[in-house]
């Protein structure tokens, strides 16, 4: 281990240094960690996530039923509403709160995305825009991971239409 | 000076903390501690633009205050130690920039505050000079933003995380003058028992707390009833706990004394969702320049021991799995005049 003390002779002097070893401790170090409430935490993550969501339908059903949207076309302005709901609530420094009752339960792909972007564009707003926002927006943990798995997915379409030509021919 | 045992200093000319400047963030000052606090910002942007300026802003206020109380003009102030979590210290060089005084940078993490305030009594103490001040800050949105995820951004906390403290302090040392004195100094070395987690630097740095205490008894030949308070610096509630237990296993009679840390003081655990307690370079210096000689000068304590401890970690040696080296800074402070 990467710890820097003789090894304790047979009787060690009394007091100088820490006798336990690096293993025994981190033993102690995990027992001496607050129990986290798996099952608390699970129920509010399904609570807030679902609610998430019903609020989602109530905004698509609002654009079929009002705005005479079809169901097929209701799903994008439907996201652009959740989207908006989102940043909002990060701009105004709600969103963190939420997600530390919530855990899981607000990271629920709109909303979440959403939420790790602007939080992102915020924070590097003072470092420019171009470095700070553009290039930092997709650090960090999950908009990282989800984005570079979207761009990923289409550069693998496009080579692999340049091998299916048919492929481009064959939409509207 | 006299070099003690292995790893201490104990000052013969007693340098005293002629004054000191303590300025902290809006939730900082809805804590318990508010009253001790020179000044409680409404803001966590401290009317700055971007986040760093603010904790620079809190660095350069901290060492004004702490110059115009004790009546000394910024020039006369000869060296001035300071050091903060940003990365290349950039809040304490750029507040050095403002405030034109000959720099000494020092980086020890949240341990920052114990590690000037012993080199700055050194410098005072070997004659360097007439006076020195030794200043440290942190900023809560600055940290979470270069060590964790952007401060808006919706991710649990688990219970072991600790809230870094927005603010900033400051100690004016002379060689003579009335107000609480630094006898001695203890510099830890780095004790890494293996944690990798950074969302529980409590139990990363707890040894190496224990590891300074024990050096510092050992060295001036000194037990826990020699302190009114022995005091460490952000271990919060599950490292204070951990050090409890490490004293017990060592024998050490550490309720001799009282035993307790400044990352469980400065918040409301009741009112306030800190998690675990507090932490950063501001914490211990707020809560120790701040609380803490207040009550010296009430006289409700005459000798106290500050270990701040600070954990090493960068985000590239998380991210390649490093473990978390930690280490702790003492400092005697005793009440009375030089």
């Amino acid at each position: 281990m990467a710890q820097n003390r003789k090894k304790p002779p047979g009787k060690k002097p009394p007091g100088r240094g820490v006798s336990l070893s690096p293993e025994e401790y981190r033993t102690l170090a995990k027992q001496a960690e607050p129990k986290r409430n798996a099952f608390a935490n699970a129920v509010r993550a399904f609570l807030v996530g679902g609610l998430i969501c019903v609020i989602g339908q109530l905004v698509q059903t609002v654009y079929i039923e009002w705005f005479g949207f079809e169901k097929k076309e209701a799903g994008n302005p439907t996201v652009a509403t959740m989207i908006l709901l989102s940043v909002l609530l990060t701009g105004f420094g709600v969103y963190d709160k939420i997600a530390q009752w919530a855990g899981a339960g607000t990271a629920v792909p709109v909303t979440g995305f959403a939420n790790s972007m602007a939080s992102a564009a915020i924070e590097h707003r003072s470092e420019g825009f171009v470095l700070g926002v553009g290039g930092k927006m997709f650090k960090g943990g999950r908009p990282g991971r989800s984005s570079f798995g979207t761009v990923a997915a289409f550069l693998v379409a496009i080579v692999y239409m340049m091998f299916h030509p048919e492929l481009i021919k064959g939409g509207k | 000076m006299q070099l003690m045992g292995r790893q201490s200093w104990l000052f013969d000319r007693r340098p005293v903390i002629l004054a000191t400047g303590t300025v902290v963030g809006p939730f900082e000052g809805q804590g318990p501690l508010a009253a001790d606090f020179d000044h409680v910002h409404d803001e966590l942007s401290i009317g700055q633009d971007s986040w760093e300026k603010a904790e620079r802003a809190l660095f350069e206020e901290a060492a004004q205050l702490a110059a115009k109380k004790a009546g000394i003009a910024m020039d006369q102030v000869r060296f001035l130690v300071g050091g903060d979590l940003m990365n290349q210290i950039i809040s304490s060089t750029f507040a050095a920039r403002t405030l034109a005084v000959p720099f000494i940078g020092v980086f020890g993490a949240c341990s920052t505050s114990m590690l000037s305030l012993a080199t700055a009594a050194m410098l005072v103490d070997a004659g360097g000079a007439p006076y020195a001040m030794a200043v440290t800050c942190s900023h809560n949105a600055t940290a979470e933003k270069q060590f964790r995820y952007p401060t808006e951004y919706g991710s649990q906390k688990p219970p072991t995380a600790q809230f870094t403290v927005t603010g900033a302090g400051a100690a004016l040392l002379g060689r003579s003058g009335s107000g609480p004195v630094i006898t001695a100094a203890t510099i830890g070395k780095i004790v890494d028992f293996g944690v990798k987690d950074p969302f529980n630097m409590g139990a990363a740095m707890a040894p190496a707390a224990v590891d300074t205490i024990l050096a510092h008894m050992n060295d001036l030949n000194r037990s826990p009833d020699d302190y009114d308070l022995i005091v460490t610096g952000d271990l919060s509630k599950v490292g204070h706990r951990l050090a409890l237990e490490l004293f017990a296993r060592e024998g050490f009679p550490i309720d001799k004394t009282v035993y307790s840390d400044c990352g469980m003081m400065i918040y409301d655990y009741e009112k306030q969702n800190v998690q675990a307690g507090a932490s950063g370079c501001a914490c211990s210096a707020v809560v120790t320049y701040g609380h803490l000689l207040n009550r010296m000068k009430k006289g409700e304590l005459k000798r106290i021991l500050v270990v701040a401890t600070g954990a090493l970690l960068s985000t590239i040696s998380y991210q390649q799995g490093e473990s978390i080296p930690c280490i702790a800074h003492a400092v005697a402070i005793e009440s009375g005049v030089n």
